[in-house]
């Protein structure tokens, strides 16, 4: 018996459904009982109960690719903040080979870097690697943070949300699976889109947001050329 | 002299609390989930003349190498009064009431947590208390499972608690603060509601085994009702139903 509807919204504790149902992420099973450990919401697929939260940190995963910042220059090796419980490491020789040169002068304290999780061992290290395609340090561009779990709503179905944004604002978006997301483009389309990212992260959850993402993009960008347009006929009047 | 007679006396002839209670009524309650920017998770609650603020951060890095568990999160706690939360202003900084109420909440939210999701974590936890009257463990703890339910932290149950105990020889829900100084006992719980599991239980003062049986039975019944305004107030925080 299922007790909830798909999409609601739970808090932890809730009882899902009682008897023969499979607990599937963000939920557990006390005895027959299906219970939501999170808040946030249900999806129901045949006879497995899941609930995605609206709230995460990242927990990181070998493969991943991620944004994060440099924090500190060992003798061998840069801690990298990964925006998790877990910090980071990049071995030097992922980035020299094996010679060995001035570390500061590759990468310094406060640098972005894109990167791959490379392995995650039992003590929780986080092993990280620039051997892909990509990946590397980003130079000047806006740095804008989200919930983890909201990555997959952004990217939208096979990138559909992500590439609209690309299209309509003409600037480089890079998203990290832990959340950190890189924009770089023109300084005003860049604002542009740090608001659209931060309205998706605040309207996840609800439905039909593609569209309304492309209405508030075409709103806001029509707004842009109506200015710019306004900025050319008053220089004309000045003239 | 001028007598005041009020339709409340007539309907719980056997109510003598000072503020006109039933012996089984919650003083006005109000949470609300998210309050803070920089913290992870947040709540605020006004408990009576309680106002209590709680904010959660975490899980996060560990660096304490003494007091970092390799199998699961740490669970850290700190519990301050404002200075101006007293009448008499209070001397801030940790003392050995604080210091014991930080260590017992700890103790009452961490059976609720999936510690063992996050080895080698903490997660901290902040109760600060802006006013107090009476119950201000109990106000700490129920905000503190609503800040942690808000920082996306998975758990079993949200823990809540709530006080009962005797005054003027009666057994009563909630004590206020005057039912606190002047009553003969106080017995502060914390449970699980879902499954009833009792997480935090303490005794101040004297009581027969029925009077404590009946004390704890108002208060996990006054918990069952705080339980209901926590899950409406993180329903609230995301558009509600």
């Amino acid at each position: 018996m299922i007790l909830v509807e798909d999409k609601d919204i739970v808090v932890p504790g809730e009882v899902l459904a009682e008897g023969e149902y499979y607990a599937g992420r963000g939920t557990f099973k006390d005895e027959t009982k299906v219970c939501s450990a999170l808040v946030g919401l249900v999806a129901i697929r045949d006879n497995k109960i899941s609930v995605l939260p609206l709230q995460s940190k990242y927990i990181p995963k070998r493969g991943d690719v991620v944004i994060g910042k440099i924090t500190e220059v060992r003798f061998s090796m840069w801690n990298v903040d990964i925006n998790s419980p877990y910090s980071g490491i990049l071995p030097a020789s992922d980035v020299f080979g094996r010679e060995k040169r001035d570390m500061n002068k590759a990468f310094d304290v406060g640098d972005i870097l894109f990167m791959r999780v490379v392995d995650v061992d039992e003590v929780k290290k986080v092993k990280l690697g620039l051997k892909g395609r990509g990946l590397g340090k980003f130079r000047g561009g806006l740095l804008v943070e989200i919930t983890p779990t909201k990555v997959p709503r952004l990217i939208g179905k096979k990138g559909s949300m992500i590439n609209m944004i690309k299209d309509h604002t003409k600037c480089e978006v890079v998203v990290g699976q832990n959340g950190l997301v890189w924009v770089k483009g023109k300084p005003e389309m860049e604002r542009v889109v740090e608001n659209v990212i931060k309205t998706i992260e605040a309207e996840a959850h609800t439905s039909g947001l593609t569209d309304r993402v492309r209405d508030m993009l075409n709103q806001l960008l029509g707004n842009e050329e109506d200015k710019e347009e306004e900025e050319q006929y008053e220089e004309e009047l000045i003239q | 002299m001028i007598t005041i007679i009020t339709n409340r006396d007539l309907e719980a002839k056997n109510s003598e609390r000072p503020d006109g209670r039933a012996y089984n009524e919650l003083r006005p309650l109000k949470i609300e989930a998210g309050v803070l920017e920089r913290a992870d998770g947040s709540a605020y609650l006004e408990f009576g003349d309680n106002k209590v603020l709680a904010a959660v951060y975490g899980p996060r890095e560990f660096h304490i190498r003494r007091f970092l568990k390799p199998n699961m999160a740490v669970l850290r706690c700190r519990y301050n009064m404002a200075p101006f939360s007293v009448e008499d202003r209070k001397r801030p900084g940790p003392d050995r009431r604080s210091l014991e109420i930080s260590k017992l909440t700890s103790e009452a939210l961490s059976p609720a947590v999936f510690l063992e999701k996050f080895p080698r974590s903490s997660i901290d936890v902040f109760i600060e208390v802006l006013q107090a009257e009476g119950g201000t463990r109990c106000a700490g703890i129920t905000a503190a499972s609503v800040a942690l339910a808000d920082a996306g932290i998975p758990m079993r149950d949200m823990v809540v608690a709530c006080a009962a105990g005797k005054a003027n020889g009666q057994v009563i829900m909630d004590l206020s603060e005057w039912e606190d100084k002047e009553g003969e006992a106080d017995v502060p719980v914390a449970i699980m509601p879902r499954t009833g599991e009792i997480t935090l239980l303490q005794m101040d003062g004297q009581l027969t085994k029925d009077e404590f049986e009946q004390a704890l039975d108002l208060a996990k019944e006054g918990c069952m009702k705080i339980s209901e305004e926590q899950k409406k107030a993180i329903k609230n925080r995301y558009g509600g139903d």
